[in-house]
């Protein structure tokens, strides 16, 4: 079985999606000729033609707005947004157009558009690099937003993405992207939206995250285990619709809970599973939920490292959980 | 009260461009900035045609279109007194504006896609829209297709490919554009329209779907009705060009200006507009001038930032009665036959009101429905609830929205 990273990974889903089902298009700026910026479609363009791989007009609005037409009119696109930062000129077509075409539209006109776009900060990119906004997606009703953290569920996330009837916004961990190896089948195999993976068990804690804060997140595991104190991790992957059923599973056996995600905190998804948790779990808990997460700051360039939630901050918030 | 004076191609001597030539003249292109753009018409005001431009819409086809525009015209009036009395909540006329949706959508395909802003009822009816189906939606009742979801005009009907309405202006024109250059990554026979008014071209959105079009040589076309306001804001203010269709200079494709209200140069344009884009030529946007004699919507006082002398000027440059002044000198129609068509059509509209105010609200669980292929268990979860809230405690009446 080969070893990729998270690009390669990325790279061979849309090869072979391309190659099963004709009428996948990928589009956006840099990704035909040049193979995308970060490589991710390195390939695409020798193999299907221009037809198939475009290289856009820069203009975010555009390539969203022309996706949308071509998925109604029955192809499958596969837009790229070359950084997550870039995507809000296209913000009016994805909340207002892409997520509410099923609905408003009676049913008539599904619209099965996978917007791919890196996210995340660590990476010097200051302000317009590194941004986390999955929430502003999140909370729109008629959007799935998805964020594989490894080089396997990014292939099996985003093939389930593209194959899924309804719109998704594919988040891909730029920090990670070539840092993350794992083992990837070739060939043919999914992983299903909508369902978290239990990446740690432990009966202490459990720790909820998502996308680059897992090998993060993996880290305080290892540092808690050296006391003692055995973290249970679940990686999401899939934000909208999240794993309910899983969480409140782990946190009824640990009884703790702590939510790390990049964002910012104020309304960051950690709100959103805090609340859940509480509604749904408030006798098995012996703690409130706790959130490490991003400051309530735009993403500053030097000191990124203070700002990203680190192993150390995890560990802090843990042992405050326990010590309640 | 100052009002911005508009701009009226009955004024304006059209160029020799416009008036001669041969069958197959070309119509006038876009002119460079700066210079005045030639304004396309074949019908004059009395209903005279151009003979060597006159498209020679056979007598079907001009009864087709003609009944229509009244059709059209009669909804309009009939529908804008009834949110007044109450009865719907919303509505927006398209009064005086009728040739440039109904006359270019007629020069489509049935395999045509159309992508609407919200004022081109009159090319849905013309493709075989149901009256039922489209009054139930002003309703937004059990038999509306699109459930109650969204606000009067705002429809969506597949069966025409008439494709979806929002309130944003200019969110479809990109769309438009995607699924022309989906059909043509096919190899589909397939042109998309797209209508927007002339204040939506200032809009991002038009930009970049004329730029995407014009790199691409989409089989689309962008027809824009400029009706010379943007509910309040009059087009001299709402762009400094010298006109709409000289726009399509900067994107490399083909513009032209026509008269709005004149069924024959609307027709002409569109159709050679489809031909280009068939043959691979690329987009065409087609700027209809016209005038939007009623309100901008339901909740709009025009009368508040223009003068009823202007509208009256644009009444006598009716559409309607310009292209029956044409077929009663073909003899196609006379007063009598006039007479008899409005009451068939008054008493079809009776009809089909009197059939849709007797329709339910849509059933509540359908609120949840369509947001997804399949409902996720959240929110199958808060329909569960609610619905359990509701049969507990009845209907909500003591919060914002309860009718």
């Amino acid at each position: 079985m080969p070893v990729m990273n998270i690009i390669q990974a990325v790279n061979d889903a849309l090869h072979h999606e391309m190659g099963r089902d004709d009428r996948v298009v990928v589009m956006g700026e840099d990704v035909g000729k040049f193979g995308g910026v970060f490589r991710a479609t390195v390939g695409l363009q020798e193999k299907y033609g221009a037809d198939r791989v475009i290289d856009t007009p820069l203009a975010e609005a555009g390539i969203i707005g022309t996706s949308i037409g071509m998925a109604l009119y029955g192809l499958r696109p596969v837009p790229e947004i070359q950084f997550v930062d870039f995507i809000y000129p296209a913000f009016d077509q994805i909340v207002n157009e892409l997520a509410k075409f099923r609905y408003r539209s009676g049913g008539q006109y599904p619209c099965p558009v996978t917007i791919r776009t890196p996210y995340g900060g660590g990476i010097r990119g200051g302000h317009y690099h590194s941004q986390s906004p999955e929430t502003l997606f999140i909370h729109t009703p008629g959007l799935k937003v998805v964020v594989p953290s490894n080089p396997y569920d990014a292939k099996g996330l985003l093939l389930a993405s593209i194959r899924d009837d309804d719109p998704v916004l594919f988040m891909e961990p730029k920090p990670i992207y070539r840092a993350s190896k794992g083992d990837v089948p070739e060939g043919e195999y999914t992983v299903p939206l909508g369902k978290a993976a239990t990446v740690r068990e432990g009966k202490d804690v459990t720790l909820i995250a998502y996308g680059a804060m897992i090998p993060v997140t993996a880290a305080a595991a290892e540092r808690l285990a050296g006391d003692g104190v055995e973290a249970e991790i679940l990686d999401l992957r899939t934000l909208l619709p999240f794993d309910g059923e899983a969480i409140l599973e782990s946190v009824k056996k640990t009884g703790r809970a702590v939510v790390v995600h990049e964002a910012p905190r104020t309304c960051g998804f950690g709100a959103e599973i805090s609340a859940f948790v509480h509604e749904n779990a408030m006798l098995h808990l012996e703690a409130p939920v706790k959130r490490v997460t991003g400051f309530d700051t735009p993403f500053p360039y030097t000191l990124e490292h203070e700002y990203l939630p680190s192993a150390g901050r995890i560990v802090s918030a843990v042992r405050e959980s326990l010590a309640f | 009260m100052k009002v911005s004076p508009s701009r009226d191609p009955h004024s304006a001597t059209p160029s020799k461009a416009a008036r001669g030539g041969g069958d197959e003249a070309p119509a006038p292109g876009a002119s460079a900035a700066g210079e005045k753009t030639p304004i396309f018409r074949i019908l004059d005001v009395d209903g005279t045609a151009d003979p060597k431009l006159d498209p020679r819409i056979p007598a079907e086809g001009l009864e087709i279109i003609y009944r229509t525009m009244v059709l059209n015209r009669l909804l309009d009036d009939r529908m804008l007194t009834l949110q007044r009395q109450g009865r719907i909540g919303f509505y927006l006329t398209s009064t005086g504006e009728e040739a440039t949706h109904v006359a270019s959508a007629y020069a489509l395909e049935k395999t045509d896609w159309v992508f609407p802003a919200y004022r081109e009822p009159g090319a849905a009816l013309i493709r075989g829209f149901d009256l039922h189906k489209f009054i139930c939606q002003l309703f937004g009742n059990a038999e509306d297709t699109l459930k109650g979801r969204q606000m009067p005009n705002h429809f969506s009907a597949r069966e025409i490919a008439f494709v979806s309405i929002s309130s944003p202006t200019g969110t479809q024109i990109p769309q438009a554009v995607g699924a022309a250059w989906a059909a043509k990554i096919r190899g589909d026979d397939m042109v998309a329209i797209t209508y927007f008014g002339e204040g939506t071209t200032s809009q991002g959105d038009f930009h970049t779907a004329l730029n995407f079009a014009g790199v691409e040589k989409v089989p689309v076309i962008f027809f824009c009705r400029n009706n010379q306001y943007a509910i309040s804001v009059p087009s001299k203010i709402q762009t400094a060009a010298e006109s709409i269709a000289v726009k399509a200079v900067a994107y490399g494709i083909e513009g032209i200006q026509v008269d709005g209200n004149d069924v024959l140069a609307v027709y002409e344009a569109t159709r050679r507009a489809r031909e280009r884009a068939r043959k691979g030529l690329g987009p065409t946007l087609i700027e209809g001038l016209t005038y939007r004699r009623g309100a901008h919507s339901s909740s709009d006082d025009p009368r508040r930032y223009r003068e009823d002398s202007e509208v009256e000027e644009w009444t006598k440059k009716d559409p309607i009665d310009r292209l029956r002044r044409y077929m009663e000198k073909k003899g196609l129609i006379d007063a009598k036959k006039d007479e008899a068509l409005r009451a068939v059509i008054t008493e079809e509209i009776h009809a089909a009101l009197e059939r849709a105010e007797k329709v339910a609200p849509p059933p509540i669980e359908s609120m949840f429905d369509d947001v997804f292929a399949r409902i996720p268990w959240h929110l199958e979860r808060e329909k569960r609830e609610y619905l359990a809230w509701r049969a507990e405690h009845g209907a909500p009446t003591d919060g914002h929205g309860a009718h």
